[in-house]
């Protein structure tokens, strides 16, 4: 087979600890937090059809992993939770929210919805572990095509249960595509915990196939994000597949008001989030005028998706 | 030209007209060429673009989805049409959701080839005629040629035209069989459908009205069409349509052609019930109310698995006594 060509743009050159690298990761994650929380009470105010699952408390998986990828040509397949992969790809906050509100200035026309995603190159879907062959085909055709782009799908833990991942990751190592596996582990497969769910090792799910595998606490954006620059850099010059295993945790219910754990369990993981954790290393005065311009901009989006059209059949 | 020739040469020219075409498939290289040789030389002259794969038919049909989403124009090989509800997930939840929810933003042209049937003593699991699980799926066109079709035309119009998802149904019992010509005994015309996949109309008579007509699609052509020669010694005039396409079903050309007799049977080897002919009978009734000179008659195999054994298969299977049984039947 055929080996990747190299590709044409390179990622983006933050320094390692920059400044610069916490504040666009910050950023983009008060962004998904902010619009996430506004979708709940949205969604409790009637405003919303359907559900959300929201990613709150995840989102350094979302932009440490996004922000490594060369956004003008490599591809993203996401699940469920994708609102966070999404923003940190395109940051549509407007498309987003008018997508879930179901007007005609939604991303998809309001047909998709929040599970339901695509611009671009990134694709969502809301079949647990369906999108995994999609994504690996995807690699294919990129390698086939020798355009040099990798394709990047987030599966959750609990999507590790299904069968069909498991043939994607064989042949996706058999035929050495371009790929990377990100499993977002938050421990819980809906209500159910890890325990009930997998035996023996998950983060080795990719061992016995050869599939190289990253695993890391993902409580940090920059980590993840310099993780996923050098794991990238892997599936891109070598034209193989490998899995980035990050650890983290929902801090929000699975979707709406569907909490099982005892809330001293999310309190105690309250106090490790992400956010809050970047958000004291920043300049007070710096990110205060960064949360005013989210909040603003959040608040016109959701505003004129109350004023557009409702989407059409 | 045998039915699967005229398959295997529509594989030769789709690869020699377009680059994007691939295929993937279980045992497709050369020189096995796949279970039933269709793919036979295809690897040989197009090693980069015909994969082999692993037994992992969910994986097949999702890949194939994703490279069409990314360009290219795949064609998966499923070996046995009983192994197509492993992708039934992919086709159902994915290739043909994606191309609507995204609000038409992208296309999803691929094509799923696999072959049904019964008839060769494979048992349960490896002889039915699946194709009606999927006809109630939105966004999905399901293909089926008789040998009195160019299945190799229809092949590459799925592969190379068709902006969706193509399930495209072989039978197993058409492959070695030469594609039914015009003769003596039968009369051959095609009718153009909107959607591309032309219906196939066969008389056994040359002059006056037809009595009875046959609606049948995909390997029920072997049994019909000698039915049909059978009973023109009989002066029995039978107007057989055949559409290629399942669905959407042709209902413009099997509501003419079952108007000019009132009097029809549809044949079909998929199980009793819920099937294709329940779908096609409910269309004719709904435009033909009061014009049908009898109820409609509808043929196919017994609620039951296939059982291994000859005798007990041909029990089950729809044969030539039981759809002239019917066409009599409907002529009293």
């Amino acid at each position: 087979m055929r080996a990747c060509n190299e590709m044409t743009e390179a990622p983006s050159s933050w320094t390692t600890g920059s400044e610069k690298l916490a504040r666009t990761l910050f950023s983009q994650m008060a962004t998904i937090r902010r619009v996430e929380e506004r979708l709940l009470q949205l969604f409790s105010e009637g405003l919303l059809n359907g559900t959300v699952h929201t990613c709150i408390g995840q989102e350094a998986c979302a932009v440490g992993v996004v922000n490594a990828l060369a956004k003008s040509q490599d591809i993203i397949v996401s699940n469920h939770r994708g609102h966070g992969h999404f923003l940190a790809y395109c940051d549509d906050v407007e498309g987003l929210i008018g997508e879930l509100m179901g007007r005609s200035t939604g991303v998809c026309g309001g047909r998709g919805g929040s599970q339901h995603l695509h611009k671009n190159n990134f694709y969502s879907n809301g079949i647990l572990g369906g999108t995994v062959p999609v994504a690996t085909g995807m690699a294919f055709a990129e390698k086939q095509k020798h355009t040099g782009s990798i394709v990047t799908i987030f599966v959750g833990d609990g999507a590790m249960a299904e069968g069909v991942i498991y043939e994607s990751l064989n042949i996706a190592a058999l035929w050495e595509l371009p790929i990377l596996f990100v499993v977002e582990h938050n421990g819980y497969a809906q209500s159910t915990p890890t325990h009930l769910e997998h035996a023996g090792r998950l983060e080795a799910r990719a061992e016995p196939f050869a599939i190289p595998i990253r695993v890391l606490e993902a409580s940090d954006p920059c980590s993840v994000y310099h993780a996923a620059c050098e794991v990238v850099g892997g599936v891109r010059r070598e034209c193989r597949p490998s899995l980035l295993f990050l650890k983290t945790y929902r801090l929000g219910p699975h979707s709406k008001g569907d909490e099982t754990r005892h809330p001293s369990e999310v309190e105690e993981h309250r106090q490790r989030d992400p956010l809050a954790l970047l958000r004291e290393k920043l300049d007070p005065a710096w990110r205060e005028g960064v949360e005013a311009q989210i909040t603003e901009r959040v608040e016109r989006a959701i505003a004129a998706a109350q004023q557009a059209p409702w989407a059409e059949l | 030209m045998t039915y699967l020739q005229s398959l295997r040469n529509a594989l030769h020219e789709a690869f020699a007209k377009d680059p994007r075409v691939h295929l993937i498939g279980e045992d497709v290289l050369d020189p096995y060429g796949g279970a039933f040789k269709v793919t036979a030389g295809l690897q040989a002259k197009y090693p980069d673009r015909v994969l082999t794969t692993p037994i992992s038919e969910a994986a097949l049909v999702g890949m194939s989805t994703g490279m069409a989403l990314r360009g290219l124009l795949p064609v998966v090989e499923i070996m046995f049409g009983d192994f197509l509800l492993l992708g039934a997930d992919q086709i159902v939840n994915h290739a043909t959701k994606f191309a609507s929810m995204y609000n038409g933003k992208v296309r999803v042209p691929s094509v799923i080839r696999t072959p049904m049937g019964a008839g060769r003593g494979y048992g349960p699991t490896h002889s039915q005629s699946l194709e009606k699980m999927f006809l109630g799926v939105p966004n999905l066109t399901v293909v089926s040629p008789t040998h009195a079709h160019d299945p190799g035309a229809l092949l590459l119009r799925a592969i190379l035209e068709d902006p969706g998802v193509v399930l495209f149904i072989e039978h197993k019992l058409l492959y070695p069989l030469p594609l039914v010509e015009a003769g003596e005994s039968v009369s051959i015309e095609q009718v153009d459908e909107p959607n591309g996949y032309p219906t196939t109309l066969l008389k056994n008579y040359h002059a006056g009205a037809p009595d009875v007509t046959v609606i049948a699609y995909g390997g029920m052509s072997r049994i019909c069409v000698p039915v049909m020669e059978q009973l023109a010694e009989d002066e029995v005039r039978i107007l057989a349509v055949f559409p290629a396409s399942l669905k959407p079903l042709p209902v413009a050309t099997l509501r003419k052609a079952a108007e000019e007799t009132g009097r029809v049977v549809i044949v079909e080897e998929g199980t009793e019930g819920f099937n294709w002919g329940s779908e096609a009978a409910a269309a004719l009734y709904e435009s033909l109310w009061r014009r049908l000179e009898v109820p409609i008659k509808r043929v196919a195999s017994r609620e039951s698995i296939l059982p291994a054994a000859k005798h007990m298969e041909e029990q089950v299977m729809v044969r030539a006594d039981t759809v002239q049984a019917a066409i009599l039947e409907v002529m009293q």
